[in-house]
């Protein structure tokens, strides 16, 4: 397992951390310091509300090792409220069919159930459908 | 007793300035582990009890019942000078939560950050800390979070009760806060009612300590205790909680102590949820607080084994108006459920050793 990688990454990933253009003022996710829309620099950091919807989704049934305990399990495109799409497991599901649109929220779930009780736990960012509030 | 109580009371007034609670969406209830162990004999605990899904861990409960804290404060996550997590079921052995918690809700890097332990009250204790740290003007915000995932051995009595969830509560100055913490009381003994050695699953329990030398002693004396030093009595609370590990025994020691139904039922949770350990005593103060009026006084009484307990006297202020809504609630939380048999129990919990 890649440790530095995971470091690296760990504010993205915890809080759904991007970007936002001083020049535009587009959102930028994931990090790339560099704004996809006017082609500025764009370093400030920006935390997304995490509040978005499902953009596209297909469900996985044969997952890479470190990801097979929880298969099937459903991925999404989610479009962000502030523009942004982003990709992530959908988490919280159970009985609810996923559709195009559907409302969703950001949580921090553990990322991988390896069966290695030894190993390094990976959180990072998913989707479940919006709590009534 | 007979020395003077002395209570601990903070230089600066101090109180919560914004909660969260948290609680998994997965219900077993307690019918489904009588079938598999009891053949369905035997008088039930508890209705239900959460259970936690297979993404889920001490770690990623406690960073969503903080940021619903930070939600109802409305303050700066780099304002926290100490991001203290109480918990018996801690992910890692040696790697604190409190960092991941820290960093997930963007309060690194100047911030203080410890896990904290004693059995069920670990989360009280950590909001001791908090009222020092906060109270002394050393910092302006301190959160102080009690969760668990509770573990029982397969056929254990207490696998019907253990269960999964807690609440987060920024502690800060008392002009901010929602409801002032007026004080705290500490009854501490060393008493050997229930244990979990290193290296082992699951906790042992002495029998012979549970309840009356243990839970009802270190509650009634520090609930006692505490109103005897300001003064109080029962009918001056609109509200009281308790620890609960089941649903009979807060509602005797409120007894006992002088309370009525009325003032126990808010707070009292175990019946839907089970017994959330470290988060048990404080996720009943969330659901009084999403209720609670200007004026409100509530006592507040956990229970660890091993043993102690702490006495918290609060009493809401008019900036309680509104905050409710800012967050999800406890009880939205509670009616949000997906029931599931033994056999999915067993297997998100990786419930597959019985040692
Ligand atoms: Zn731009």
């Amino acid at each position: 397992m890649d440790i530095p990688r995971h470091w690296r990454l760990r504010k993205q990933r915890y809080g759904l951390v991007g970007e936002v253009c001083e020049h535009c003022d587009s959102k930028v996710f994931p990090p790339r310091d560099i704004c996809p829309d006017c082609g500025e620099e764009a370093k400030t950091l920006f935390s997304f509300s995490g509040k978005g919807e499902v953009y596209s989704h297909s469900t996985v049934y044969d997952a890479p090792k470190g990801f097979d305990e929880s298969t099937p399990y459903t991925i999404a495109m989610v479009k962000l409220e502030e523009g942004p799409l982003v990709t992530a497991q959908l988490t919280d599901l159970q009985e609810k069919e996923v559709k195009i649109g559907m409302p969703v929220e950001m949580v921090t779930r553990k990322l991988r159930e390896a069966g290695d009780e030894r190993s390094m736990i990976v959180y990072g960012y998913k989707f479940r459908p919006v709590m009534s509030h | 007793m007979s020395e003077k109580i002395t209570l601990l009371k903070p230089e600066n007034p101090v109180g919560i300035v914004g909660y969260g609670s948290y609680v998994p969406r997965y219900r077993l209830p307690a019918s489904e582990i009588s079938r598999i162990w009891t053949d369905g004999m035997g008088g039930l605990p508890i209705e239900e009890k959460s259970v936690a899904g297979p993404d889920e861990d001490v770690t990623t409960m406690s960073i969503e019942a903080a940021r619903n804290s930070l939600k109802r404060a409305g303050i700066s996550p780099q304002d926290i000078r100490a991001v203290w997590v109480g918990s018996e079921s801690h992910p890692y052995a040696v790697k604190p939560t409190s960092t991941i918690v820290a960093e997930a809700i963007g309060a690194v890097p100047s911030t203080q950050a410890a896990d904290w332990e004693f059995a069920c009250k670990a989360g009280t204790e950590a909001m001791v800390a908090a009222m020092g740290l906060v109270g002394s003007g050393m910092a302006r915000y301190a959160l102080a979070i009690g969760m668990d995932i509770a573990q029982g051995r397969p056929g254990d009595p207490l696998e019907y009760t253990a269960a999964a969830g807690g609440a987060a509560f920024l502690i800060g100055p008392g002009e901010e806060a929602l409801a002032i913490i007026e004080a705290s009381y500490s009854f501490v003994t060393d008493t050997p009612d229930f244990w979990r050695r290193a290296y082992q699953k699951y906790p042992e329990h002495g029998h012979r300590f549970t309840g009356e030398p243990s839970y009802f002693k270190h509650i009634t004396e520090a609930g006692q205790a505490m109103m005897d030093a300001t003064d109080t009595k029962p009918e001056d609370y609109a509200y009281c909680v308790f620890h609960q590990p089941n649903t009979k025994f807060p509602q005797r020691v409120g007894k006992m102590l002088g309370f009525n139904a009325e003032q126990i039922k808010t707070g009292l949770l175990v019946p839907k949820i089970g017994n959330t350990y470290s988060g048990s005593a404080i996720i009943g103060l969330t659901a009084i607080l999403d209720e609670a009026k200007l004026g409100d006084n509530i006592l507040m009484v956990s229970y660890g084994s091993g043993a102690g307990s702490d006495a918290m006297v609060l009493s809401v202020t008019d900036n309680i108006s509104g905050k409710s809504e800012k967050a999800t609630t406890t009880q939205q939380y509670i009616e949000r459920r997906t029931e599931i048999d033994y056999a999915t129990y067993a297997r998100l919990r990786g419930k597959l050793v019985k040692k």
